[in-house]
């Protein structure tokens, strides 16, 4: 492993996405757009108070997911990860150098989207802003982390994408954002404890409601990390430096 | 510069290697040596197993069987991937980065010297479309960016699948004249190629066709051997000679 390696990695994925200019407004456009027509649905009732924080997390998580997914994909039929892995380069260094650089526009977005929901939208949270902040992070790298596993299991992008209703669809219906998640018949609510999703969302619940840091939102960002390295682990496992 | 000590001036042995693609035995325990400082060809037609061969050498081709070993260490050791280039026969460089930004990427990783970027860029001659994006560039230009990023820093081997297919023949000689000066300057390089003129460039000659290396020889020597005036003409004589032998051996 090499700092050098990771963050030529990192500076290489930036300069892809800067030559891709609607990429990055899309990536940051979006999720403001989204939140305002959310703030702007739900006008005059407490919904947006309760949902706005929750899908600060999940905008990103989704995006992440999607765009890792088909960034990896790319490498590995382009045969650049090939050439890579031929390369000195960690594994590794390949992973932290893409989240790294997804990282940084995750934290862009998350500031964004936060800044316009707390001082232009109204939105009311307890909690500090940075920890929005954080955990939008958190679940951007969650979502990279797993974009980037499921990228393994798909031929092409075709593929890639269809994975994103089939992996992130379901977390987000069992998440509690629709129906808390106590309020959820005992053997989905036993599914949504094992998704990462749920602790990410419980978590930006957690912020809106407590104007403290407790150890209910630490212990929900620690199985969150857990999750994002447990992904990234199994992910490092399906770059193969050998293959039939 | 070389390390060959352990292998007796070769920079590539192979002994008896098989490889298995899709349920398909497409290396028949083939076995060869690629001489230290030469530039060896690969040369047989499409779908003979070069390329299978080239990423056996490279070490990222699981093999069934044999035993491969290149620079003195078993292909695809750790220790190798600073030591041994490879290029694909597609390119494998990113089409949305321009040409300096692919190479400084893999400059950056090799950790070559200031200046090697700009170096190969004119070793392949892409001055004029440096800072261009790699996707916009023509499939021949694309491949030499490909070819490029192989020549940095200082690598002891380079394995160049087909790297001259598509170019204009001003660029094919220079580019020939530079693995030959490579070459002097003690690198080994194998190339290959599916078109047999490119042959007389090469000063070791590996013949394949269906997984299998019909001969390993100087091009001279094999034009003597054979009793022809060209590689096409040898091939030929080489395949004629294998197919009467192996219809025996069906037959017996």
């Amino acid at each position: 492993m090499s700092p050098r390696a990771t963050l030529a990695t990192t500076r290489r994925v930036l300069g892809q996405l800067r030559h891709d200019p609607r990429t990055i407004a899309l990536l940051l456009v979006v999720p403001c757009v989204l939140i305002s027509l959310l703030a702007w649905v739900y006008d005059g009732t407490p919904v947006f108070d309760r949902i706005g924080a929750p899908l600060l997390g999940v905008f990103p998580f989704v995006v992440m997911f999607l765009v890792t997914s088909v960034a990896t994909l790319r490498e590995r039929t382009s045969g650049t990860l090939e050439r890579l892995l031929t390369m000195p380069i960690a594994k590794l260094d390949f992973l932290l150098g893409y989240a790294l650089a997804f990282g940084i526009l995750a934290v862009l977005q998350a500031a964004l989207a936060s800044s316009l929901s707390l001082f232009v939208l109204g939105l009311d949270v307890a909690g500090p802003a940075w920890l929005l902040v954080l955990v939008a992070l958190l679940d951007a790298l969650l979502g990279m982390a797993l974009g980037l596993l499921v990228s393994a299991f798909a031929a092409t992008e075709f593929q890639a994408v269809q994975f994103l209703p089939a992996i992130v669809l379901p977390q987000f219906l069992l998440c509690g954002l629709l129906v808390p998640r106590d309020d959820l018949p005992g053997f989905l609510h036993g599914i949504s404890s094992v998704l990462p999703l749920s602790y990410a969302v419980d978590a930006m619940s957690t912020v809106t409601s407590s104007s403290t840091v407790g150890a209910g939102v630490v212990g929900d960002l620690v199985v969150v990390a857990g999750c994002i390295v447990l992904a990234l682990t199994l992910g490092a496992a399906t770059l193969r430096r050998r293959t039939p | 510069m070389v390390k060959n000590s352990e292998s007796g001036g070769a920079a590539v042995v192979a002994r008896e290697l098989r490889v298995d693609r899709g349920g398909r035995r497409v290396l028949h325990d083939v076995s060869f040596t690629v001489p230290s400082g030469t530039v060896s060809g690969l040369l047989g037609p499409s779908g003979c197993g070069k390329s299978t061969l080239m990423r056996s050498v490279v070490g990222v081709q699981i093999v069934a069987g044999g035993s491969l070993e290149v620079l003195g260490s078993p292909a695809g050791s750790a220790d190798l991937r600073s030591r041994v280039s490879y290029v694909t026969q597609a390119p494998s460089v990113y089409a949305d980065l321009t040409v300096l930004e692919n190479l400084r990427y893999f400059a950056a990783l090799l950790g070559a010297p200031r200046g090697d970027v700009e170096r190969v860029v004119a070793e392949v001659g892409l001055e004029s479309h440096a800072a261009l994006l790699t996707g916009s560039l023509s499939g021949g230009q694309g491949a030499r960016v490909s070819l490029a990023a192989a020549l940095l820093g200082t690598p002891e081997l380079l394995v160049l699948d087909e790297p001259t297919v598509g170019l204009d023949p001003v660029l094919r000689r220079d580019l020939w004249a530079l693995f030959h000066q490579l070459a002097e300057r003690g690198r080994t390089l194998l190339v290959s190629s599916h078109v047999m003129d490119e042959a007389q460039r090469c000063q070791r000659l590996l013949l394949m066709r269906d997984g299998r290396i019909l001969a390993d020889d100087t091009p001279s020597g094999l034009l003597a051997r054979t009793g022809t005036d060209d590689v096409e003409a040898a091939f030929l004589s080489m395949v004629d000679a294998q197919s009467s032998v192996t219809g025996n051996e069906v037959s017996a």
